[in-house]
């Protein structure tokens, strides 16, 4: 079968961002960009499927800047198929995305589309779910096991008191979560031949979509400071520390 | 303006996430109505009738909700919420699982996991791991949005006299099943919850050893949390992590033991109103946030502390 993953460009998740001056973004320039590290769990997992013979083709889709080429470039060498990129250089929310995504999705006809819980820049965690409800697939988001038997995929999801698992019919969308697996490392023969494999550059208007938003950022501030703390000598000073000065215990 | 409030349950108890997110609802103002979808869950309605503030209980019992399932809830969520201005969930994985579903049917931007009100179109959510904090207006004519609980101060459980009223919506759509769960079994606080919790981190050496957090914890009335990198090593199961991909919590008192304090650990917890560190290596990121911070061996320092307090 023919399984989709959707990618994202990102601030790499070592850097420490810092809030620009006049309050309008974070500042992005010169700052080292990376794939998100959940899209890196997915690409995983579609080449585990390959390499299981349950896929046979690993199709790879980016939606956002030019600069996306590169993760998708990643992707390949980690043993993706075909890339596509949707460029659009507008920050796009969720919802856009999703709708993109969503005209891949009616192009490709994949079996399985796997996407990341949540991008670490955004932390919206909703991409997933939306192109589920856009396409009217079944979702098995925050997976930490996924298992295709037949038209069905068990997904094994990560939830607050411990493991769900729920059987999806196929077509369906998977998040990825942090434990479903361990990424590797592209190998240098396979970066240079991803070089090699076809990249497709397509737009928001050539599929016709709209990329209009109903949300819109006024401002991003820095969190609030927390005062310096001090060190304390001895667990007895800690103690005394906490139940008389910050009064916690 | 018209809030619908999903409530967080089990199908047996009401979770008290619920009350954070009405709380969330009061700041924006409005009619609050509580939306309970699930199977047999009349003891649940009946609880979310006496939560302060809310006028309108709506009870949607059906076979097909009971395990929350996104594809079955998510159409009934967006064709109730059409009534409203305002669709509120909590950031439980419950509340983003089926959120985001229910603003795409309804063709709208969702807000995920808001901690500020500041006014009925215009909220506070951090991004970038909690470096940054975005102010984010919305246009769309239902706001669908997640609340982050620890941004919000519980409304009290009781004092409330809601009517409950019966509501039906499609049935399963035939897409999904549930399986089977696997729960975690824990008489300490819950992690969110706490007002105390006590984390270990990758300092702790193997699952064993934290048998001594399990000890202090229990002396506090404390949870016991976890970095991530204690779950990657599978000293705890992963429904212990508190980080950006874990659970948010905002306790009077975080005591990380053993925990270097990555910005992603630091996601989940800087928001707690005392910090303490436990640490071997003082140059530890984890000293710039804590208010008080110890340098010392872990396995000498939390038996003592076990019994000083």
């Amino acid at each position: 079968m023919k399984v989709l993953v959707a990618v994202k460009r990102v601030v790499d998740y070592n850097v420490k961002v810092r809030v620009k001056a006049d309050n309008s973004g974070v500042d992005l320039a010169n700052v080292k960009m990376s794939m998100n590290p959940f899209c890196e769990i997915a690409v995983e997992e579609a080449v585990r499927l390959k390499e299981k013979g349950v896929a046979s083709e690993i199709v790879v889709v980016s939606v956002g800047p030019s600069g996306a080429q590169e993760q998708l470039r990643t992707a390949l060498a980690l043993g993706a198929d075909r890339a596509v990129l949707v460029e659009s250089n507008d920050e796009l929310n969720s919802l856009a995305v999703a709708k993109a995504l969503k005209a891949i999705v009616d192009k490709e006809q994949p079996q399985l589309v796997i996407l990341g819980k949540q991008a670490i820049d955004s932390d919206n965690n909703q991409t997933g779910q939306m192109l589920a409800a856009l396409t009217g697939y079944a979702q098995g988001t925050f997976a930490s096991k996924v298992e295709v038997a037949g038209d069905k995929v068990n997904v094994t999801r990560e939830i607050d008191g411990g493991l769900q698992t729920v059987a999806l019919n196929l077509p369906a969308i998977v998040t990825t979560d942090l434990r479903l697996n361990e990424p590797r490392y592209a190998s240098l023969p396979n970066i240079m031949k991803a070089k090699k494999k076809p990249l497709e550059i397509l737009t928001p208007d050539a599929l016709g979509i709209s990329t209009a938003s109903t949300v819109k950022t006024l401002k991003v501030e820095a969190p609030a400071a927390r005062s310096a703390g001090i060190k304390v000598k001895s667990v007895a000073e800690l103690v005394e520390k906490l139940k008389n000065e910050a009064k916690v215990i | 303006m018209a809030i619908l409030v999903i409530a967080e349950h089990n199908n047996g108890a009401l979770g008290a996430a619920t009350l954070n997110t009405v709380a969330a609802a009061q700041k924006i103002g409005g009619d609050i109505a509580v939306l309970v979808a699930g199977q047999n869950v009349g003891g649940v309605a009946e609880a979310a009738a006496k939560i302060a503030g809310v006028a309108k209980v709506l009870v949607a019992d059906n076979a097909a909700y009971a395990h929350q399932l996104p594809e079955n809830v998510a159409p009934l969520i967006a064709e109730l919420g059409k009534g409203y201005s305002h669709v509120l969930a909590p950031a439980t994985t419950n509340g983003k699982n089926f959120l985001p579903r229910v603003a795409a049917l309804l063709d709208v931007d969702q807000i995920s996991e808001i901690i500020e009100v500041v006014s009925a179109d215009t909220f506070k959510r951090p991004i970038y791991a909690g470096n940054a904090i975005a102010t984010v207006q919305s246009s769309a004519a239902v706001k669908v949005i997640t609340v982050r609980g620890t941004g919000f101060d519980a409304v009290a459980a009781e004092g409330g006299s809601a009517a409950v009223e019966a509501v039906s919506g499609p049935a399963d759509a035939g897409k999904s099943a549930f399986v089977g769960e696997e729960l975690a079994k824990s008489d300490r606080p819950e992690l969110t919850a706490a007002k105390i919790v006590v984390s270990g981190g990758r300092g702790m050496g193997n699952g064993d050893n934290f048998k001594i957090l399990y000890s202090l914890a229990d002396k506090l009335g404390a949870a016991v949390g976890a970095s991530r990198a204690a779950v990657d090593a599978g000293f705890v199961p992963n429904d212990m992590q508190v980080g950006q991909t874990g659970k948010i919590v905002a306790p009077q008192l975080y005591v990380a033991v053993g925990i270097s304090g990555a910005i992603q650990h630091l996601a989940g917890m800087k928001d707690s109103k005392v910090i303490v560190a436990i640490n071997k290596d003082e140059e530890a990121p984890i000293f710039q946030v804590a208010d008080y911070g110890l340098v010392a061996d872990l396995f000498e320092a939390v038996p003592e502390l076990e019994k000083a307090v």
